[in-house]
Protein backbone atom coordinates (compact mmCIF):
# COMPACT_ATOMS: atom_id res chain seq x y z
CA UNK A 1 0.00 0.00 0.00
CA UNK A 2 2.56 2.59 1.21
CA UNK A 3 4.82 1.17 -1.93
CA UNK A 4 1.76 1.89 -4.12
CA UNK A 5 1.10 5.55 -2.78
CA UNK A 6 5.31 6.60 -3.13
CA UNK A 7 5.33 5.71 -6.93
CA UNK A 8 2.10 7.68 -7.16
CA UNK A 9 3.34 10.27 -5.47
CA UNK A 10 6.26 10.42 -7.42
CA UNK A 11 4.87 10.27 -10.72
CA UNK A 12 2.21 13.41 -10.01
CA UNK A 13 5.27 15.25 -8.55
CA UNK A 14 8.08 14.52 -11.51
CA UNK A 15 4.94 15.12 -14.23
CA UNK A 16 4.64 18.39 -12.57
CA UNK A 17 7.94 19.46 -12.39
CA UNK A 18 8.49 18.75 -16.01
CA UNK A 19 5.52 20.97 -16.68
CA UNK A 20 6.81 23.94 -14.50
CA UNK A 21 10.26 23.57 -16.60
CA UNK A 22 8.27 23.16 -20.08
CA UNK A 23 5.78 26.31 -19.53
CA UNK A 24 8.98 28.41 -17.89
CA UNK A 25 10.66 27.55 -21.10
CA UNK A 26 7.66 28.66 -23.29
CA UNK A 27 7.09 31.73 -21.48
CA UNK A 28 10.61 32.92 -21.68
CA UNK A 29 10.70 32.15 -25.05
CA UNK A 30 7.37 34.51 -25.71
CA UNK A 31 8.79 37.07 -23.74
CA UNK A 32 12.40 37.24 -25.83
CA UNK A 33 9.86 37.02 -29.11
CA UNK A 34 8.05 39.82 -27.79
CA UNK A 35 11.34 41.71 -27.04
CA UNK A 36 12.18 41.26 -30.55
CA UNK A 37 8.67 42.34 -32.34
CA UNK A 38 8.13 45.39 -30.21
CA UNK A 39 7.37 48.01 -32.72
CA UNK A 40 9.10 51.80 -32.34
CA UNK A 41 11.86 52.16 -30.14
CA UNK A 42 11.71 50.27 -26.74
CA UNK A 43 14.36 52.84 -24.69
CA UNK A 44 11.78 55.64 -25.75
CA UNK A 45 9.27 54.11 -24.78
CA UNK A 46 10.76 53.04 -21.46
CA UNK A 47 12.13 56.51 -21.25
CA UNK A 48 8.68 57.76 -21.47
CA UNK A 49 7.40 55.51 -18.63
CA UNK A 50 9.72 56.64 -16.38
CA UNK A 51 9.97 60.22 -17.07
CA UNK A 52 6.84 61.32 -18.67
CA UNK A 53 5.55 61.95 -22.14
CA UNK A 54 6.44 65.28 -22.12
CA UNK A 55 10.39 64.98 -20.80
CA UNK A 56 11.68 62.57 -23.32
CA UNK A 57 14.71 63.52 -25.62
CA UNK A 58 17.25 61.41 -27.93
CA UNK A 59 19.66 61.27 -24.77
CA UNK A 60 17.33 60.26 -22.27
CA UNK A 61 16.07 57.33 -24.69
CA UNK A 62 20.42 56.87 -25.33
CA UNK A 63 20.96 56.59 -21.52
CA UNK A 64 18.15 53.80 -21.16
CA UNK A 65 19.64 52.30 -24.05
CA UNK A 66 22.98 51.92 -22.62
CA UNK A 67 21.81 51.24 -19.17
CA UNK A 68 20.12 48.34 -20.01
CA UNK A 69 22.05 46.87 -23.12
CA UNK A 70 18.85 47.04 -25.31
CA UNK A 71 21.68 47.63 -28.24
CA UNK A 72 23.25 44.39 -27.87
CA UNK A 73 22.64 41.51 -30.48
CA UNK A 74 19.19 39.67 -29.42
CA UNK A 75 20.84 35.79 -28.98
CA UNK A 76 23.29 37.58 -26.52
CA UNK A 77 20.34 39.45 -24.70
CA UNK A 78 18.55 35.93 -24.64
CA UNK A 79 21.12 33.92 -23.58
CA UNK A 80 21.48 36.70 -20.70
CA UNK A 81 17.65 35.93 -20.17
CA UNK A 82 17.79 32.18 -19.70
CA UNK A 83 20.93 32.55 -17.83
CA UNK A 84 19.01 34.87 -15.15
CA UNK A 85 16.39 33.20 -14.81
CA UNK A 86 18.23 29.47 -14.48
CA UNK A 87 19.46 31.73 -11.35
CA UNK A 88 16.09 32.49 -10.26
CA UNK A 89 16.78 36.05 -11.11
CA UNK A 90 13.25 37.94 -12.96
CA UNK A 91 15.71 40.98 -13.84
CA UNK A 92 14.59 44.55 -12.74
CA UNK A 93 11.49 46.37 -13.87
CA UNK A 94 11.92 48.70 -17.00
CA UNK A 95 10.08 50.94 -15.80
CA UNK A 96 10.41 51.00 -11.89
CA UNK A 97 13.54 50.03 -12.09
CA UNK A 98 13.14 47.69 -8.71
CA UNK A 99 13.71 43.92 -8.81
CA UNK A 100 10.75 42.27 -10.43
CA UNK A 101 11.19 39.61 -7.29
CA UNK A 102 10.37 42.50 -4.88
CA UNK A 103 7.54 43.78 -6.64
CA UNK A 104 6.11 40.36 -7.17
CA UNK A 105 6.26 39.44 -4.00
CA UNK A 106 4.30 42.81 -2.80
CA UNK A 107 1.76 42.05 -5.26
CA UNK A 108 1.71 39.09 -4.33
CA UNK A 109 -0.09 39.23 -1.26
CA UNK A 110 -3.36 41.18 -1.85
CA UNK A 111 -3.55 38.13 -5.00
CA UNK A 112 -3.63 35.63 -2.25
CA UNK A 113 -6.05 37.15 -0.10
CA UNK A 114 -8.63 37.86 -3.13
CA UNK A 115 -8.32 34.14 -4.52
CA UNK A 116 -8.80 32.38 -1.05
CA UNK A 117 -12.03 35.10 -0.12
CA UNK A 118 -13.26 34.05 -3.75
CA UNK A 119 -12.61 30.22 -3.32
CA UNK A 120 -14.37 30.13 0.07
CA UNK A 121 -17.28 32.25 -1.18
CA UNK A 122 -17.63 29.46 -4.43
CA UNK A 123 -17.13 26.50 -2.02
CA UNK A 124 -19.54 28.22 0.53
CA UNK A 125 -22.48 28.95 -2.28
CA UNK A 126 -21.75 26.27 -4.28
CA UNK A 127 -21.10 22.91 -2.50
CA UNK A 128 -24.34 23.06 -0.32
CA UNK A 129 -26.38 23.73 -3.75
CA UNK A 130 -24.71 21.58 -5.33
CA UNK A 131 -25.32 18.69 -2.85
CA UNK A 132 -28.91 19.67 -3.14
CA UNK A 133 -29.44 19.63 -6.82
CA UNK A 134 -27.63 16.13 -7.00
CA UNK A 135 -29.30 14.73 -4.45
CA UNK A 136 -33.15 16.38 -5.61
CA UNK A 137 -32.26 16.43 -9.12
CA UNK A 138 -35.05 17.85 -11.12
CA UNK A 139 -35.92 19.57 -7.47
CA UNK A 140 -35.63 23.64 -6.96
CA UNK A 141 -32.10 23.54 -6.19
CA UNK A 142 -31.12 21.96 -9.54
CA UNK A 143 -33.12 24.36 -11.20
CA UNK A 144 -32.16 27.69 -9.50
CA UNK A 145 -28.06 25.97 -10.25
CA UNK A 146 -28.62 25.27 -13.65
CA UNK A 147 -30.28 28.55 -14.71
CA UNK A 148 -26.85 30.42 -12.55
CA UNK A 149 -24.34 28.50 -14.49
CA UNK A 150 -25.88 29.19 -17.36
CA UNK A 151 -26.62 32.78 -16.74
CA UNK A 152 -23.04 33.21 -15.46
CA UNK A 153 -21.33 31.43 -18.33
CA UNK A 154 -22.83 34.02 -20.41
CA UNK A 155 -21.49 36.79 -17.86
CA UNK A 156 -18.07 36.57 -18.00
CA UNK A 157 -15.82 38.17 -14.81
CA UNK A 158 -15.61 41.57 -16.05
CA UNK A 159 -19.50 42.23 -17.13
CA UNK A 160 -20.56 40.76 -13.83
CA UNK A 161 -17.84 43.04 -12.04
CA UNK A 162 -19.13 45.83 -13.79
CA UNK A 163 -22.90 44.92 -13.56
CA UNK A 164 -21.89 44.66 -9.60
CA UNK A 165 -19.89 47.74 -9.80
CA UNK A 166 -22.81 49.84 -11.25
CA UNK A 167 -25.65 48.69 -9.07
CA UNK A 168 -24.14 47.81 -5.38
CA UNK A 169 -21.76 50.83 -5.51
CA UNK A 170 -22.70 53.43 -8.38
CA UNK A 171 -26.93 53.33 -8.06
CA UNK A 172 -27.05 51.97 -4.13
CA UNK A 173 -23.61 53.16 -2.74
CA UNK A 174 -23.48 50.53 -0.37
CA UNK A 175 -19.87 49.62 -0.84
CA UNK A 176 -16.60 51.43 -2.58
CA UNK A 177 -16.61 50.56 -6.47
CA UNK A 178 -12.55 50.26 -6.39
CA UNK A 179 -9.66 50.51 -4.43
CA UNK A 180 -7.55 48.59 -1.33
CA UNK A 181 -7.05 49.30 2.35
CA UNK A 182 -10.08 50.14 3.22
CA UNK A 183 -13.06 47.85 4.73
CA UNK A 184 -14.77 47.01 2.41
CA UNK A 185 -12.97 47.04 -0.68
CA UNK A 186 -12.37 43.09 -0.70
CA UNK A 187 -15.94 42.71 -1.22
CA UNK A 188 -16.69 43.40 -4.49
CA UNK A 189 -13.69 42.06 -6.40
CA UNK A 190 -14.40 38.78 -4.28
CA UNK A 191 -17.89 38.47 -4.83
CA UNK A 192 -17.52 39.04 -8.72
CA UNK A 193 -14.96 36.04 -8.57
CA UNK A 194 -16.74 33.68 -5.84
CA UNK A 195 -20.13 33.90 -8.06
CA UNK A 196 -18.49 33.31 -11.15
CA UNK A 197 -17.12 30.10 -10.00
CA UNK A 198 -19.69 29.43 -7.64
CA UNK A 199 -22.35 28.44 -10.30
CA UNK A 200 -19.24 25.88 -12.02
CA UNK A 201 -18.46 24.24 -8.44
CA UNK A 202 -22.35 23.79 -7.93
CA UNK A 203 -22.88 21.64 -11.17
CA UNK A 204 -19.88 19.81 -11.12
CA UNK A 205 -20.83 19.09 -7.07
CA UNK A 206 -24.10 17.80 -8.25
CA UNK A 207 -23.23 16.13 -11.22
CA UNK A 208 -20.73 13.82 -9.04
CA UNK A 209 -23.54 13.79 -6.57
CA UNK A 210 -26.15 12.48 -9.14
CA UNK A 211 -23.38 9.82 -10.70
CA UNK A 212 -22.91 8.26 -6.99
CA UNK A 213 -26.52 8.24 -5.73
CA UNK A 214 -27.63 6.42 -8.83
CA UNK A 215 -24.78 3.78 -8.50
CA UNK A 216 -25.21 0.14 -7.92
CA UNK A 217 -23.44 0.10 -4.93
CA UNK A 218 -25.05 3.01 -3.67
CA UNK A 219 -28.26 1.86 -3.99
CA UNK A 220 -27.03 -1.59 -2.77
CA UNK A 221 -25.81 0.57 0.34
CA UNK A 222 -29.52 1.47 1.09
CA UNK A 223 -31.10 -1.98 0.19
CA UNK A 224 -29.17 -3.61 2.80
CA UNK A 225 -30.33 -0.92 5.40
CA UNK A 226 -27.88 1.76 6.14
CA UNK A 227 -29.46 4.56 7.00
CA UNK A 228 -29.51 7.48 4.25
CA UNK A 229 -27.00 9.33 6.15
CA UNK A 230 -24.58 6.78 6.88
CA UNK A 231 -24.38 5.24 2.95
CA UNK A 232 -23.70 8.71 2.43
CA UNK A 233 -20.98 8.82 4.96
CA UNK A 234 -19.21 5.59 4.04
CA UNK A 235 -19.99 5.10 0.51
CA UNK A 236 -20.74 8.45 -0.89
CA UNK A 237 -18.29 10.94 0.58
CA UNK A 238 -15.00 9.62 -0.36
CA UNK A 239 -16.25 8.89 -4.36
CA UNK A 240 -18.26 12.28 -4.81
CA UNK A 241 -14.63 14.05 -3.12
CA UNK A 242 -12.48 12.55 -6.05
CA UNK A 243 -14.75 13.65 -8.69
CA UNK A 244 -15.16 16.99 -7.81
CA UNK A 245 -11.89 17.61 -6.72
CA UNK A 246 -10.23 16.43 -10.08
CA UNK A 247 -12.42 18.49 -12.29
CA UNK A 248 -12.35 21.69 -9.77
CA UNK A 249 -8.46 21.22 -10.63
CA UNK A 250 -9.59 21.40 -14.38
CA UNK A 251 -11.26 24.88 -13.41
CA UNK A 252 -8.64 26.11 -12.00
CA UNK A 253 -7.96 28.06 -14.86
CA UNK A 254 -10.69 30.08 -14.42
CA UNK A 255 -9.85 31.60 -11.10
CA UNK A 256 -6.26 32.36 -12.63
CA UNK A 257 -8.26 34.21 -15.52
CA UNK A 258 -10.64 35.54 -13.16
CA UNK A 259 -7.57 37.33 -10.91
CA UNK A 260 -6.20 39.38 -13.80
CA UNK A 261 -9.56 40.30 -15.07
CA UNK A 262 -10.82 41.45 -11.31
CA UNK A 263 -7.83 42.72 -9.85
CA UNK A 264 -7.66 45.19 -13.20
CA UNK A 265 -11.48 45.88 -12.91
CA UNK A 266 -11.47 46.80 -9.16
CA UNK A 267 -7.46 48.58 -9.07
CA UNK A 268 -6.93 45.61 -6.70
CA UNK A 269 -3.26 45.91 -6.53
CA UNK A 270 -2.71 42.00 -6.91
CA UNK A 271 0.03 40.33 -9.69
CA UNK A 272 -2.84 40.41 -12.41
CA UNK A 273 -3.27 44.13 -12.08
CA UNK A 274 0.56 44.03 -11.92
CA UNK A 275 0.43 42.19 -15.28
CA UNK A 276 -1.96 44.14 -17.16
CA UNK A 277 0.34 47.54 -16.10
CA UNK A 278 3.83 45.72 -17.41
CA UNK A 279 2.00 45.19 -21.06
CA UNK A 280 0.49 48.43 -20.83
CA UNK A 281 4.09 49.58 -20.77
CA UNK A 282 5.97 46.83 -22.37
CA UNK A 283 7.58 45.90 -19.63
CA UNK A 284 9.02 43.18 -20.32
CA UNK A 285 10.90 41.23 -17.20
CA UNK A 286 7.65 42.21 -15.18
CA UNK A 287 5.70 40.44 -17.46
CA UNK A 288 7.49 37.67 -17.81
CA UNK A 289 8.28 37.67 -14.26
CA UNK A 290 4.15 37.62 -13.41
CA UNK A 291 3.10 34.95 -15.92
CA UNK A 292 6.08 32.74 -14.71
CA UNK A 293 4.50 33.27 -11.18
CA UNK A 294 0.54 32.99 -12.18
CA UNK A 295 2.03 30.06 -14.46
CA UNK A 296 3.96 28.49 -11.72
CA UNK A 297 1.18 29.16 -9.19
CA UNK A 298 -1.47 27.27 -11.42
CA UNK A 299 1.49 24.39 -11.62
CA UNK A 300 1.60 24.55 -8.08
CA UNK A 301 -2.47 24.23 -7.41
CA UNK A 302 -2.78 21.60 -9.92
CA UNK A 303 -0.09 19.77 -7.69
CA UNK A 304 -2.32 19.82 -5.14
CA UNK A 305 -5.29 18.97 -6.63
CA UNK A 306 -3.68 15.40 -7.75
CA UNK A 307 -2.25 14.79 -4.53
CA UNK A 308 -5.69 15.87 -2.87
CA UNK A 309 -7.14 13.08 -5.65
CA UNK A 310 -4.51 10.49 -4.69
CA UNK A 311 -4.57 10.94 -0.60
CA UNK A 312 -8.54 10.45 -1.14
CA UNK A 313 -8.45 7.34 -3.55
CA UNK A 314 -4.71 5.94 -3.00
CA UNK A 315 -5.29 3.72 -6.36
CA UNK A 316 -4.89 6.58 -8.50
CA UNK A 317 -6.55 7.66 -11.56
CA UNK A 318 -8.16 4.64 -13.75
CA UNK A 319 -6.00 5.73 -17.14
CA UNK A 320 -2.54 8.02 -16.95
CA UNK B 1 -32.90 13.51 -18.85
CA UNK B 2 -35.20 15.86 -16.75
CA UNK B 3 -34.60 18.59 -19.33
CA UNK B 4 -34.62 16.48 -22.45
CA UNK B 5 -37.98 18.44 -22.84
CA UNK B 6 -36.48 21.57 -22.76
CA UNK B 7 -33.55 21.00 -24.88
CA UNK B 8 -35.69 22.06 -28.38
CA UNK B 9 -36.78 25.06 -26.81
CA UNK B 10 -33.14 26.40 -25.40
CA UNK B 11 -31.87 25.39 -28.85
CA UNK B 12 -34.30 27.27 -30.50
CA UNK B 13 -33.80 30.16 -29.11
CA UNK B 14 -30.21 30.22 -29.02
CA UNK B 15 -30.17 30.06 -32.68
CA UNK B 16 -33.12 32.65 -33.16
CA UNK B 17 -30.49 35.02 -30.99
CA UNK B 18 -27.58 34.27 -32.67
CA UNK B 19 -29.26 34.78 -35.84
CA UNK B 20 -29.97 38.45 -35.10
CA UNK B 21 -26.47 39.12 -33.83
CA UNK B 22 -25.21 37.80 -36.80
CA UNK B 23 -27.80 40.25 -39.02
CA UNK B 24 -26.47 42.83 -37.08
CA UNK B 25 -22.73 41.73 -37.52
CA UNK B 26 -23.92 41.73 -41.23
CA UNK B 27 -26.47 44.11 -41.82
CA UNK B 28 -25.67 46.81 -39.52
CA UNK B 29 -22.52 48.22 -41.30
CA UNK B 30 -24.04 48.63 -44.35
CA UNK B 31 -26.88 50.40 -42.68
CA UNK B 32 -24.38 52.76 -40.98
CA UNK B 33 -21.79 52.88 -42.56
CA UNK B 34 -19.12 54.76 -40.49
CA UNK B 35 -18.22 54.37 -37.07
CA UNK B 36 -15.92 56.74 -36.50
CA UNK B 37 -17.34 59.75 -38.14
CA UNK B 38 -17.32 62.18 -35.57
CA UNK B 39 -20.16 65.01 -35.28
CA UNK B 40 -19.45 66.77 -32.15
CA UNK B 41 -22.58 69.31 -32.32
CA UNK B 42 -24.90 66.24 -31.61
CA UNK B 43 -22.69 64.59 -28.63
CA UNK B 44 -24.83 62.56 -26.55
CA UNK B 45 -27.66 62.92 -28.75
CA UNK B 46 -31.01 61.04 -27.52
CA UNK B 47 -31.93 57.84 -29.62
CA UNK B 48 -34.10 59.35 -32.42
CA UNK B 49 -35.11 57.18 -35.70
CA UNK B 50 -32.30 57.72 -37.93
CA UNK B 51 -30.08 56.61 -34.85
CA UNK B 52 -31.64 54.42 -32.59
CA UNK B 53 -29.64 53.55 -30.10
CA UNK B 54 -28.09 57.91 -30.20
CA UNK B 55 -24.93 59.25 -30.02
CA UNK B 56 -22.11 59.07 -28.04
CA UNK B 57 -19.85 61.40 -26.18
CA UNK B 58 -17.70 62.14 -29.48
CA UNK B 59 -21.05 62.08 -31.47
CA UNK B 60 -20.32 58.65 -33.32
CA UNK B 61 -23.55 56.97 -33.95
CA UNK B 62 -23.54 54.02 -31.24
CA UNK B 63 -25.63 51.81 -33.69
CA UNK B 64 -22.49 52.25 -36.30
CA UNK B 65 -20.03 51.02 -33.67
CA UNK B 66 -22.53 48.27 -31.79
CA UNK B 67 -22.84 46.97 -35.10
CA UNK B 68 -18.74 47.11 -36.43
CA UNK B 69 -17.88 46.17 -33.02
CA UNK B 70 -20.08 43.00 -33.54
CA UNK B 71 -19.04 41.99 -36.68
CA UNK B 72 -15.36 42.54 -35.56
CA UNK B 73 -15.88 40.30 -32.30
CA UNK B 74 -17.64 37.20 -34.58
CA UNK B 75 -15.17 37.42 -37.46
CA UNK B 76 -12.08 37.45 -35.16
CA UNK B 77 -13.40 34.46 -33.26
CA UNK B 78 -14.40 32.64 -36.36
CA UNK B 79 -11.24 33.05 -37.68
CA UNK B 80 -9.51 32.06 -34.31
CA UNK B 81 -11.55 28.97 -34.01
CA UNK B 82 -10.87 27.89 -37.23
CA UNK B 83 -7.28 28.14 -37.27
CA UNK B 84 -7.02 26.51 -33.61
CA UNK B 85 -9.32 23.43 -34.61
CA UNK B 86 -7.36 22.72 -38.08
CA UNK B 87 -3.85 23.36 -36.18
CA UNK B 88 -5.25 21.31 -33.16
CA UNK B 89 -7.18 18.67 -35.15
CA UNK B 90 -4.26 18.30 -37.71
CA UNK B 91 -1.30 17.96 -34.89
CA UNK B 92 -3.65 15.63 -32.65
CA UNK B 93 -4.17 12.82 -35.75
CA UNK B 94 -0.51 13.19 -36.49
CA UNK B 95 0.18 12.47 -33.01
CA UNK B 96 -1.94 9.46 -32.66
CA UNK B 97 -1.12 8.59 -36.17
CA UNK B 98 2.19 8.32 -35.75
CA UNK B 99 2.72 7.39 -31.81
CA UNK B 100 6.60 7.57 -30.30
CA UNK B 101 8.75 10.88 -30.44
CA UNK B 102 6.05 12.61 -31.92
CA UNK B 103 3.64 12.00 -29.55
CA UNK B 104 6.12 12.56 -26.73
CA UNK B 105 7.19 16.08 -28.26
CA UNK B 106 3.36 17.20 -29.12
CA UNK B 107 1.69 16.16 -25.59
CA UNK B 108 4.81 17.76 -24.08
CA UNK B 109 4.82 21.13 -26.12
CA UNK B 110 0.80 20.31 -25.18
CA UNK B 111 1.28 20.08 -21.71
CA UNK B 112 3.44 23.03 -21.20
CA UNK B 113 1.27 25.28 -23.24
CA UNK B 114 -2.05 24.01 -21.09
CA UNK B 115 -0.35 25.30 -18.05
CA UNK B 116 -0.23 28.84 -19.11
CA UNK B 117 -3.91 30.15 -18.42
CA UNK B 118 -4.97 31.02 -22.14
CA UNK B 119 -5.73 34.70 -21.18
CA UNK B 120 -2.03 35.07 -20.20
CA UNK B 121 -1.02 33.78 -23.99
CA UNK B 122 -3.36 36.65 -24.66
CA UNK B 123 -1.79 38.92 -22.67
CA UNK B 124 1.62 38.43 -23.98
CA UNK B 125 0.89 38.55 -27.50
CA UNK B 126 -1.00 41.87 -27.18
CA UNK B 127 1.96 43.18 -25.39
CA UNK B 128 3.47 42.80 -29.03
CA UNK B 129 1.26 45.00 -31.00
CA UNK B 130 -0.65 46.91 -28.81
CA UNK B 131 -3.87 46.90 -30.75
CA UNK B 132 -2.32 44.72 -33.40
CA UNK B 133 -5.51 42.73 -35.07
CA UNK B 134 -3.07 39.71 -36.39
CA UNK B 135 -1.29 39.54 -32.98
CA UNK B 136 -4.43 39.16 -31.22
CA UNK B 137 -5.48 36.72 -33.87
CA UNK B 138 -2.16 34.88 -33.17
CA UNK B 139 -2.46 34.90 -29.44
CA UNK B 140 -5.80 33.81 -29.43
CA UNK B 141 -5.41 31.05 -31.80
CA UNK B 142 -2.23 29.51 -30.17
CA UNK B 143 -4.09 30.02 -26.92
CA UNK B 144 -6.68 27.55 -28.01
CA UNK B 145 -5.31 24.70 -30.42
CA UNK B 146 -4.33 22.55 -27.37
CA UNK B 147 -7.91 21.69 -26.43
CA UNK B 148 -8.67 20.13 -29.79
CA UNK B 149 -5.20 18.18 -29.72
CA UNK B 150 -5.96 17.07 -26.49
CA UNK B 151 -9.23 15.85 -28.08
CA UNK B 152 -8.75 14.96 -31.12
CA UNK B 153 -5.32 12.75 -30.18
CA UNK B 154 -7.40 10.82 -27.63
CA UNK B 155 -10.32 10.52 -29.68
CA UNK B 156 -8.27 9.40 -32.67
CA UNK B 157 -6.33 7.06 -30.79
CA UNK B 158 -9.18 5.11 -30.10
CA UNK B 159 -10.73 5.37 -33.63
CA UNK B 160 -7.39 4.17 -35.42
CA UNK B 161 -6.97 1.09 -32.77
CA UNK B 162 -10.30 -0.18 -33.78
CA UNK B 163 -11.08 -3.15 -35.66
CA UNK B 164 -12.64 -1.35 -38.53
CA UNK B 165 -9.83 0.63 -39.25
CA UNK B 166 -7.54 -2.40 -38.80
CA UNK B 167 -9.84 -3.85 -41.30
CA UNK B 168 -9.51 -0.93 -43.61
CA UNK B 169 -6.04 -0.93 -44.07
CA UNK B 170 -6.10 -4.74 -44.17
CA UNK B 171 -8.36 -4.28 -47.82
CA UNK B 172 -5.81 -1.93 -48.83
CA UNK B 173 -6.99 2.01 -48.24
CA UNK B 174 -4.71 4.73 -48.06
CA UNK B 175 -4.45 7.12 -44.97
CA UNK B 176 -6.64 9.30 -47.07
CA UNK B 177 -9.82 6.91 -47.26
CA UNK B 178 -9.24 6.49 -43.10
CA UNK B 179 -9.34 10.20 -42.65
CA UNK B 180 -12.21 10.30 -44.28
CA UNK B 181 -14.68 7.41 -43.39
CA UNK B 182 -12.74 6.89 -39.64
CA UNK B 183 -11.80 9.96 -38.59
CA UNK B 184 -14.01 12.51 -39.55
CA UNK B 185 -17.26 11.36 -39.11
CA UNK B 186 -15.95 10.40 -35.38
CA UNK B 187 -14.32 13.84 -34.56
CA UNK B 188 -16.59 16.36 -36.81
CA UNK B 189 -19.89 16.36 -33.81
CA UNK B 190 -17.15 17.06 -31.11
CA UNK B 191 -15.13 19.37 -32.94
CA UNK B 192 -18.54 21.55 -33.95
CA UNK B 193 -19.32 21.42 -29.91
CA UNK B 194 -15.91 22.48 -28.93
CA UNK B 195 -15.99 25.52 -31.72
CA UNK B 196 -19.18 27.01 -30.03
CA UNK B 197 -17.37 27.33 -26.93
CA UNK B 198 -14.40 28.08 -28.23
CA UNK B 199 -15.92 31.36 -30.34
CA UNK B 200 -16.85 32.47 -26.53
CA UNK B 201 -13.74 32.38 -25.47
CA UNK B 202 -12.30 34.42 -27.90
CA UNK B 203 -15.34 36.99 -27.87
CA UNK B 204 -15.05 37.26 -24.43
CA UNK B 205 -10.82 37.64 -24.48
CA UNK B 206 -11.02 39.94 -27.08
CA UNK B 207 -13.59 41.52 -25.11
CA UNK B 208 -11.56 41.54 -21.86
CA UNK B 209 -8.77 42.85 -23.05
CA UNK B 210 -10.56 45.86 -24.86
CA UNK B 211 -11.90 46.45 -21.52
CA UNK B 212 -8.80 46.33 -19.74
CA UNK B 213 -7.09 48.85 -22.25
CA UNK B 214 -4.36 45.86 -23.41
CA UNK B 215 -6.35 44.80 -26.65
CA UNK B 216 -7.36 46.87 -29.91
CA UNK B 217 -6.58 50.63 -29.27
CA UNK B 218 -9.35 53.28 -30.18
CA UNK B 219 -10.54 54.39 -32.50
CA UNK B 220 -11.28 50.48 -33.00
CA UNK B 221 -14.78 49.94 -32.01
CA UNK B 222 -14.58 47.03 -30.02
CA UNK B 223 -17.22 46.15 -27.53
CA UNK B 224 -15.05 45.73 -24.71
CA UNK B 225 -13.19 49.34 -25.57
CA UNK B 226 -16.66 50.70 -26.07
CA UNK B 227 -17.87 49.97 -22.59
CA UNK B 228 -14.46 51.41 -20.71
CA UNK B 229 -14.77 54.98 -23.25
CA UNK B 230 -18.74 55.36 -22.09
CA UNK B 231 -18.27 54.68 -18.74
CA UNK B 232 -17.58 58.32 -17.27
CA UNK B 233 -20.80 59.27 -19.22
CA UNK B 234 -22.64 56.63 -17.74
CA UNK B 235 -25.09 59.18 -15.36
CA UNK B 236 -25.95 61.30 -18.64
CA UNK B 237 -26.40 58.27 -20.91
CA UNK B 238 -26.28 54.79 -19.40
CA UNK B 239 -27.30 53.22 -22.42
CA UNK B 240 -24.08 54.12 -24.15
CA UNK B 241 -22.54 51.42 -21.93
CA UNK B 242 -25.37 48.87 -22.04
CA UNK B 243 -25.48 48.52 -25.82
CA UNK B 244 -22.38 46.88 -26.12
CA UNK B 245 -22.67 44.76 -22.90
CA UNK B 246 -26.67 43.76 -23.98
CA UNK B 247 -24.97 42.56 -27.37
CA UNK B 248 -22.21 40.67 -25.86
CA UNK B 249 -24.02 39.14 -22.82
CA UNK B 250 -26.49 38.16 -25.53
CA UNK B 251 -23.91 36.59 -27.84
CA UNK B 252 -22.10 34.33 -25.21
CA UNK B 253 -25.77 33.62 -24.07
CA UNK B 254 -26.63 32.10 -27.85
CA UNK B 255 -22.91 30.07 -27.66
CA UNK B 256 -23.89 29.18 -24.24
CA UNK B 257 -27.28 27.58 -25.04
CA UNK B 258 -26.30 26.08 -28.45
CA UNK B 259 -24.76 23.39 -26.33
CA UNK B 260 -26.18 20.55 -24.29
CA UNK B 261 -27.46 22.05 -20.94
CA UNK B 262 -26.34 18.94 -18.87
CA UNK B 263 -22.38 18.22 -18.60
CA UNK B 264 -22.00 15.00 -19.53
CA UNK B 265 -19.73 12.98 -16.54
Amino acid sequence: MAAITQHGLARVLGQRLIQALVVSLLVATLCFVLVQQLPGDMAFRIAAGRYGYDYVDAAAADAVRQELGLAQPAWQQFAHWLQQLAHGQLGQSLVTGGAVLEEIGHHLGATLQLAAASVALALGLGLPLGLASGLRPGGWADRLTLLASVALRALPPFLLGLMLMLGLSVQLGWVPAAGHGEDGNLLLPALTLGLGLSGLTARIVRDSVLAVVQSDYYRFALTKGLSPWRAFWRHGLRNIGVTVVAYAGVQLVLLIEGVVVVESLFAWPGIGHALVHAVFWRDVPMIQGCTLLLAWLFVLLNTLTDLLCLAIDPRGPAEP
Amino acid sequence: MTYLALLPWHRRLAWLLLGLIVLLAVAGPWLWPDPARQDLMQFLASPSLAEPLGRDQLGRSVMARVASATRLSLGLAALCVLSAALLGGLLGVLSAWRGGLTDTVLRGVADGVLALPGLLIVLIFSAMAKGGFITLYLGLALAQWVEYFRMTRARSRLVLASPHVEASRLLGFGPGYIVRRHLWPELSPMLLTMASFGMATAILALSTLGYVGVGLQPPAAELGLMMTEALPHYSEAPRLVLAPVAVLALTLAALVLLRPLEVKR
